[in-house]
């Protein structure tokens, strides 16, 4: 008896451990959660490029994340991404003329969205619309660019 | 030349048929499962126990050491483009995805695989599996569905705690002997691995859990009643699950990237 409640103990033991690690790589490698709200708003910005976003990607502001990218999707008429995200209800006096930045973090980071405060005296709310939004920086077509100014500059 | 032919064509016939018998018996096995789990459920615990927690030191020196050398390969090779700071990215994915499975199963095949081909030939040879069929007692759900379970059960927990350790292990290298930052190296992780990375390194070690314990149980079940017969066949189990775990390694990475 005392032989088989050895092998229970070390079983129960090292399926519990199992699970743990299950949990650590669950929870302690991916997501990188510093968003979670209970309630949050919807809101909408088009681009006319937004380079590797992501769905999930976080939306700062100050550099604090307060939102977080929902839904990345593509406007067949007027041929823009419309990228819809959702921002911690609490939050809830940002500037309806604030502009959306599409921005890098580091130089390999993961792009993300900044939000620059306006100055309006209404706030965005659950629907909005971004009115000002700037596209994300392309490096091949920002070199593209640096490359004609070389050249043109050249030959003067 | 037509007796090489026939050799073969004899030789191919041959094949087909192991190969079908195999899958016969892995229907068997499965067929005879959903039972053993529910009336002999204590049968299971022991071969977890016997597969599972008796691996746990093997696995976890292994992981440690194995993230450890990830720490230092990863440390100098990212310093070269100045990006130590993804080193925690590196070591995630390729614990996660790939060598915590691949060699954890590998270690699995010769701590766990071993062991139970040998025990189950041993067992056969010693004419104990007869003996149970003469007492009307099917050895087939009485002594290989729980081997084959626990296996399967034991593998998956096997996997995680050595991508874990191994974690661990490059955190230590890379953050207390090379002072990367601390930040960068868990930020940049969990920014970057997804969830779907943590299911095809838990996918990749349920279907090597499964193939690993199958063919130790296949193997042990047909092995020659007699020492060097019992031997071959644990050698066989070692060299036929590295075979099959590289193998399906590389088909679910194509189908899943």
């Amino acid at each position: 008896m005392q032989q088989t409640r050895s092998v229970e103990v070390g079983t129960g033991l090292f399926v519990l451990l199992g699970m743990g690690a299950l949990f650590f790589l669950t929870t302690q490698t991916t997501g990188g959660d510093d968003f979670s709200a209970d309630e949050t708003y919807t809101v909408e910005a088009r681009f006319e490029n937004i380079g590797s976003l992501r769905n999930r990607a976080p939306v700062a502001m100050s550099g604090v994340t307060i939102g977080r990218v929902t839904s990345v999707k593509f406007d067949r008429v007027t041929l823009e991404a419309v990228v819809g995200f959702v921002i911690d209800a609490q939050f809830n006096q940002i500037p309806d003329d604030s502009d959306a930045t599409i921005l890098t973090s580091g130089i390999l980071g993961s792009q993300y969205i900044g939000l620059q405060a306006g100055g309006s005296d209404t706030y965005l709310e659950d629907g909005s619309e971004m009115l000002f939004t700037q596209s994300a920086i392309v490096l091949e077509n920002l070199i593209g660019k640096f490359l004609v100014n070389a050249g043109s500059g050249g030959e003067d | 030349m037509n007796k090489l032919l026939r050799e073969i064509y004899n030789n191919g016939i041959e094949f087909v048929r192991t190969f079908g018998a195999f899958q016969l018996f892995f229907m068997r096995l499965l067929r005879h499962s959903p039972g053993i789990l529910i009336r002999r459920f204590d049968l299971v615990i022991m071969q977890v126990f016997n597969t599972g927690a008796l691996s746990l030191v093997i696995i976890m020196v292994s992981g440690l050491f194995v993230g450890g050398v990830l720490g230092l390969q990863g440390y100098s090779n990212l310093a070269r483009f100045n990006a130590e700071d993804s080193i925690g990215v590196f070591a995630a994915f390729g614990l996660v995805k790939e060598l915590g499975p691949v060699i954890t199963a590998l270690l699995f095949a010769g701590r766990a695989g071993t062991s139970l081909a040998s025990e189950i030939g041993l067992m056969k040879a010693t004419d104990q599996l007869s003996a149970m069929e003469m007492m009307a007692v099917n050895p087939v759900p009485r002594v290989l569905v729980p081997r084959f379970l626990g296996g399967v059960i034991a593998m998956p927990f096997l996997a995680a705690i050595f991508s874990m350790i191994g974690l661990f292990g490059t955190h230590l290298v890379a953050v207390e002997l090379l002072s990367v930052d601390v930040g960068a190296f868990w930020q940049q992780m969990q920014s970057t691995v997804e969830l779907e990375d943590i299911n095809e390194g838990i996918l990749k070690s349920i279907v090597f859990g499964v193939a690993a314990s199958l063919i130790a149980v296949w193997e042990g079940y047909n092995a020659i009643p007699t020492a060097e017969g019992v031997g071959r066949a644990t050698t066989r189990t070692v060299v036929i699950t590295a075979i099959a775990v590289l193998i399906f390694d590389f088909m679910i990475t194509a189908v899943m990237l």
